[in-house]
């Protein structure tokens, strides 16, 4: 692989539009019989058919990628190398930054390549599901170090939020959003008032209770929540008030006519899944860029250490609050999403058994790590489905894998932690005009 | 007069912790509170951020009363305190730790305020990116004296900062606590089971027995008292 070039310096333009022509040589080569060629059945009869334009797009990426990678990359790099004040300890490795991007690259082109294969689709936006629940519960419990059991209720209010806002007021799905992210931060805020004064055991058991009387309401208020019964008929998103439907009511567009398209049903699945990567993704960005705030970093210091906080002057109370309302909202986001996407809820999806998964997600990719929640929601969801075929032993080999997991890493899979700031030591010592 | 104690009763529950304390602390003194384990010592540091608060008496900083003002309102007073125990915040960067001391305080102050600790602690700014956790007991000892001056206090509170610490670290903390002093004109209120070292670099001194101060001197006088003598010092800290 000499072709790709891996110099110490920094690289020239010139340099990187080889590095990546060469990435998307391997991509041609692969994608040739991964991407370009399919198999389609006519008449009983399977038969090759060529997706060149499909190739084109998935070499383009590739090339595109590879680029941006690179020169982000070396951006980086660069700016390392100015600050002599940081450390080699603990810095993020190299190896987590490049599975983080080949995560990322990964989870954009699934859909180029499965995009016949609705169980793919539909499983990997499970994944993503759990990855944006894991990352919204990660502020409550990585960072601020506050165990929450019942993370499930913020998830369930912002899927009932939307459910009720269609049914009574019409709502669509992007009205609907922001209202269900504020109302689910409400009730992190209503959870957080009386549980301020307890930690640990005593704060996972109030928690755990708080989940399941949210639950217990939605199944008795019927006149609220239509009971056990659940609310369907629940909208799916547009695309800019584009519908993915096959008839689109007079006189409007769909999706499929608007671009001119023959209507297909993976349409909608593949933009539910590009539509809850995004929300992944801003929500991953949302919680990174807090945690270099002030408030990320006071979150932290509080799950090291409480009474030293209270020393340093911070204002306990707010920095937990603010947990609490941030953590749900992002829950309630998901919820949304949720909702919009089976069409149908009912109180039956926000068991205690869904707030377990989460935390174990939190847990197992270590406390604060946010490729780490990504790995672990993979695991945790593509175990289950993987074990279908043994299904009377499905929940064995979960456990015993989730058992395996703590024995060989303790904790969790990536335990590292990304400092929140980095200093010039020319600028701390005086080398700054 | 930069503290001062009036008759100060503070109370855990039912157990009476602090029993009608008097204290004075004048500017640019370094006063030292010594004591045995249980007597209070911790108590009446933390009685001065509230926790306990004082259910009898009041407590003076800097001419203003502070006896009910909230925890979390003191240290913007001009208060910091280097807890029992360090309390450093262990997974996060020793630049982060010195960061969090200056939870409140205007940021165009960190670049000036960090170099003075830099100064004062090499080590701090070799280490600035290590994990807290694994720096060793003194330089941890450091690094939260380091956390509490970057609030720039009047007066800066040390719970028992030798305690646990290999000797030659003592004689450190010892030596940086008068520098402190006589080269930063800090106000110091050392608490301190190891009442020999204290006693020698302390202006004056004051024995807690039992939630009361049963002495008071100058720190030769406490040095020199035959109480003291007996049950602080012979045997064998
Ligand atoms: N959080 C607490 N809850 C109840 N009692 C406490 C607490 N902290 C200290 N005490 C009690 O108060 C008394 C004084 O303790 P402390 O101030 O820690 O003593 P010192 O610092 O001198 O060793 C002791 O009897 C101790 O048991
Ligand atoms: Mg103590």
């Amino acid at each position: 692989m000499s072709a790709v070039i891996i110099a110490r310096h920094a690289r020239t333009p010139a340099e990187r539009f080889k590095d990546a022509a060469w990435v998307a040589f391997v991509a041609l080569l692969l994608g040739i019989p991964m991407v370009g060629l399919t198999t389609v059945d006519e008449g009983g009869a399977l038969t090759v058919q060529t997706r060149f334009g499909m190739l084109a797009i998935f070499v383009g990426v590739s090339f595109a990628g590879r680029f941006i990678f690179r020169w982000i990359m070396d951006q980086v790099r660069g700016r390392r190398a100015a600050k002599s004040a940081v450390a080699k300890a603990d810095r993020t490795p190299l190896a987590i930054r490049v599975i983080g991007w080949a995560v990322l690259g990964a989870s954009v082109a699934l859909p180029i390549m499965f995009s016949e294969n609705r169980y793919v689709i539909d499983t990997a936006t499970t994944v993503l599901i759990y990855v944006m629940l894991g990352w919204g519960l990660n502020v409550v419990v990585g960072l601020a170090g506050l165990l929450d059991l019942g993370y499930v209720a913020f998830y369930a209010v912002g899927a009932y939020t939307y459910a009720l806002l269609f049914s009574h007021f019409g709502w669509t799905f992007w009205e609907a959003l922001p209202v269900a992210g504020a109302m689910a931060a409400t009730f992190g805020i209503l959870l957080g008032y009386p549980i301020l004064r307890l930690r640990g055991d005593y704060l996972a058991i109030v928690t755990l209770g708080f989940g399941e009387i949210i639950r217990v309401i939605l199944v008795n208020w019927t006149e609220l929540s239509n009971g056990p019964n659940g609310i369907g008929s629940i909208p799916r998103p547009t695309l800019f008030g584009l519908p993915f439907e096959r008839n689109p009511a007079e006189g409007t567009q769909s999706f499929a006519t608007f671009f001119g398209l023959d209507f297909s049903g993976m349409h909608r699945i593949i933009f539910l899944y590009y539509l809850i990567l995004v929300l992944a993704l801003l929500t991953n960005v949302f919680v990174s860029r807090l945690r270099k705030l002030p408030v990320g970093r006071a979150w932290e210091a509080l799950r090291e250490d409480e009474i030293a906080c209270k020393a340093m002057g911070m204002n306990v109370t707010n920095v937990k609050l603010s947990a609490f309302a941030i953590g749900a909202m992002l829950g309630g986001f998901a919820g949304v999403f949720f909702a919009a996407r089976q069409g149908f809820i009912s109180p039956e999806s926000f068991t205690f058994t869904e707030s377990a998964t989460i935390l174990a997600i939190v847990v197992l990719g270590g406390m604060g790590s946010q490729l780490g929640v990504v790995l672990a929601a993979l695991v945790l969801v593509l175990l289950p489905e993987l074990g279908r075929n043994f299904s009377e032993y499905r929940m064995l080999m979960f456990g015993t894998a989730m058992v395996l997991i703590m024995v060989w890493k303790p904790s969790g899979l990536l335990a590292s932690r990304e400092p929140t700031i980095r200093l010039n030591k020319a600028a701390a010592t005086g080398g700054e005009a | 007069m930069m503290l001062h104690m009036e008759g100060v009763h503070a109370h855990y529950g039912h157990i009476h912790a602090l029993r009608g304390i008097d204290v004075e602390v004048q500017v640019g003194e370094i006063v030292t509170l010594i004591g045995a384990n249980g007597a209070g010592k911790s108590t009446l540091m933390m009685s001065l951020f509230g926790k306990p608060g004082a259910s009898r008496g009041r407590i003076v900083f800097d001419g203003e009363d502070i006896t009910r003002v909230p925890s979390h309102l003191i240290s913007r007073r001009g208060i910091a305190i280097v807890p029992e125990g360090r309390r450093i915040f262990q997974r996060m960067t020793v630049l982060e730790n010195l960061l969090m001391g200056t939870a409140f305080a205007d940021p165009a102050n960190f670049n000036a305020d960090i170099k003075r600790v830099y100064a004062m602690f090499p080590i701090l700014e070799e280490r600035a990116a290590q994990r807290a956790g694994t720096l060793s007991g003194g330089e941890q000892q450091m690094l939260a004296i380091g956390r509490a001056l970057m609030s720039r206090p009047k007066l800066l509170l040390l719970d028992e900062p030798s305690l646990g610490l290999a000797p030659i670290y003592i004689k450190r903390i010892f030596q940086i606590i008068r520098e402190l002093n006589t080269e930063h004109g800090m106000t110091v209120l050392l608490v301190e089971q190891n009442a020999h070292h204290a006693l020698r670099v302390a202006h004056r001194g004051y024995v807690l027995q039992h939630g009361e101060i049963v002495l008071a001197g100058t720190g030769q006088e406490l040095l020199a008292s035959p109480e003291v003598r007996a049950a602080y010092l012979e045997g064998g800290h």
